[in-house]
């Protein structure tokens, strides 16, 4: 298909369920190239604070790579590079003054695969406090607690907090990982298809801490299951070859999407 | 019919083919075991208290090797304390900050040319710019030399582990906001440790035995010393010259000593291996 025919992706900037919520990250004419090769063109896209959105569309569309563009993490690999501006807390993340550890202190993230740090339970969380923090002993302790128990874990392994975090099961190890990223205290989580490598009763318990933790955080997931999104979702983006197609409310997305091709997708005719 | 013919050849070469692959391993292992057996067989006579505690003899006396020991382990020892540093950052830089910088390529070039430089040349290299100015042959020089082989082994057994690490693994330290040093230390070091000391140990297998950079470095010395501005004896070259003596007693103190080696350098093998194995497993 001709990139160029796909029309301005529409977004309806009147839907109720955001009129009362405040944009915590806005994205707007954002540009994407691996070395040459262009990956996103003209995202424009709000994200809401206090929602969980996700992105969906087939595999190599752009969503992985707009989820890394919001923490710079593309910084790592020479030859990649963002255009246009992403704003959050008034300031342009993509501009060279931004601090990019300072950033994803604010706006973490958390990969497909777990991946607990080669050290214990205790330290792979009080480690990233320590980076950012001086407190005391009894303070830290209580610090891991709270991040423990915000990730539904702490039950499990509070009488193991020494043992190797790489010891742990997959579901466990992947909210030691959730847990590592709100022991920072972000604003913002950033989910790499969370749950694939999951079982689904881990994959429930995951959803379920999405769910609780959209009171304090704005959340955005990518996903490759169309249910999850449905399940997990307050805005849904769907994109496609680079581009965004609609972006929407999820109820609506899934109901009655405008665009033919989210259509076809959600409804499994490709993709 | 035709079908049978063609199996009972192939079933043919492939016994001919396995039949020179096990003769090959003989003829190899063969070596290897009489190597082995000569040393224990020479050498074992000449074990006793005396060769750990007394210094090299005059001819046609009774002694030990213990001048040669301190003298092999202090250069050793200093060797890979020059040479680790060294090469652990040098290959840091390989892996982790020059990853995909054309200088890495070049350097990995260099560094492969410098792994397999014979040590003669390495010998000589050092008593040009060490022992030549200096005036003297020394301890340092010989300690120098060995660290000039140690680089090369662990540039290349830090960059191949760091290499190991799972980039996903990085990404995610990074995410927490970790600066890169951090990242490496804390993350990428711990995950390639049990590796990386392997080829430590490895540096320091290749360095016990060598003859040749000391020859021209640290020479040799028949009294104890621990003056590391002075020549220093070592247990290669108290071998290579105690051999060729026409003296009984030398002899059999080089023996005994190319056994302490064999069996010092087996060990650290042992130990590289056991430390590979466990980080398998765990």
């Amino acid at each position: 298909m001709n990139a160029n025919s796909i029309p301005a992706p529409e977004v309806s900037q009147t839907s109720v369920e955001a009129a009362g919520l405040a944009e915590r990250i806005s994205i707007a004419d954002l540009g994407f190239y691996y070395g040459e090769s262009q990956a996103l063109r003209d995202i424009t896209l709000p994200l809401y604070a206090n929602a969980v959105t996700a992105f969906v569309g087939p595999s190599g569309c752009g969503k992985s790579t707009l989820l890394r563009v919001l923490n710079r993490m593309y910084d790592l690999y020479p030859g990649q590079r963002a255009t246009g501006e992403v704003t959050f807390d008034g300031q342009n993340i993509l501009s060279p003054d931004q601090d990019v550890n300072l950033l994803r202190s604010r706006i973490g993230m958390v990969f497909q695969k777990p991946t607990p740090f080669p050290m214990s339970i205790f330290e792979n969380i009080a480690f990233g406090i320590r980076l950012y923090e001086r407190l005391p002993r009894s303070e830290l302790d209580a610090r891991v607690e709270i991040a423990l128990r915000r990730a539904a874990l702490w039950d499990e392994v509070k009488d193991k907090l020494q043992t190797n975090g790489l010891s742990l099961s997959g579901g466990q190890q992947q909210r030691l990982c959730i847990a590592r990223t709100v022991a920072l205290r972000p604003s913002v989580i950033l989910l790499d298809e969370p749950c694939s490598a999951l079982d689904p009763i881990s994959t429930a318990r995951i959803e379920e801490l999405i769910d609780e933790f959209k009171a304090d955080y704005t959340i955005v997931i990518v996903t490759h299951n169309m249910q999850q999104a449905a399940r997990v979702s307050d805005f849904t983006a769907f994109m496609y070859l680079g581009e965004l197609v609609e972006f929407d409310s999820t109820g609506r997305m899934f109901t009655s999407p405008r665009d033919e091709r989210t259509q076809n997708y959600i409804t499994g005719r490709f993709g | 019919m035709v079908m049978e013919k063609l199996y009972a050849r192939r079933r043919r070469r492939n016994g001919i083919a396995v039949a020179l692959a096990i003769a090959a391993t003989l003829v190899g292992l063969g070596w290897l075991a009489l190597i082995l057996g000569t040393l224990l067989w020479e050498g074992v006579s000449g074990l006793s208290l005396r060769v750990f505690t007394e210094m090299t003899p005059p001819p046609g006396s009774d002694g030990g090797l213990l001048n040669a020991i301190m003298g092999s382990l202090t250069m050793t020892l200093i060797g890979v304390l020059i040479g680790t540093p060294i090469g652990i950052l040098a290959g840091t830089f390989m892996a982790e900050y020059g990853r995909y910088e054309k200088l890495t390529g070049v350097v990995r070039f260099i560094n492969d040319i410098l792994l397999s430089a014979p040590s003669i040349v390495i010998g000589l290299f050092v008593y040009e710019i060490m022992v030549y100015p200096m005036g003297h042959f020394s301890g340092w020089a010989g300690a120098v030399a060995l660290a000039l082989l140690v680089i090369p082994v662990v540039v290349r057994t830090t960059e191949d582990m760091l290499l190991l690490v799972p980039n996903p693994l990085r990404e995610a330290a990074t995410a927490i906001g970790l600066p890169r040093a951090y990242v490496i230390r804390h993350v990428c070091y711990p995950a390639a440790r049990a590796g990386m000391l392997t080829g430590v140990l490895l540096a320091v297998a290749r360095i016990s035995g060598e003859t040749a950079p000391l020859l021209f470095t640290a020479l040799n010395n028949q009294f104890w010393s621990s003056n590391l501005n002075a020549p220093m004896a070592s247990l290669p070259t108290v071998i290579f010259q105690f051999a060729l003596s026409p003296y009984e007693e030398w002899q059999q103190l080089a023996w005994t000593g190319a056994l302490i080696i064999t069996f010092a350098v087996l060990a650290l093998s042992i130990g590289a291996r056991a430390l590979a194995a466990s980080r398998k497993m765990s």
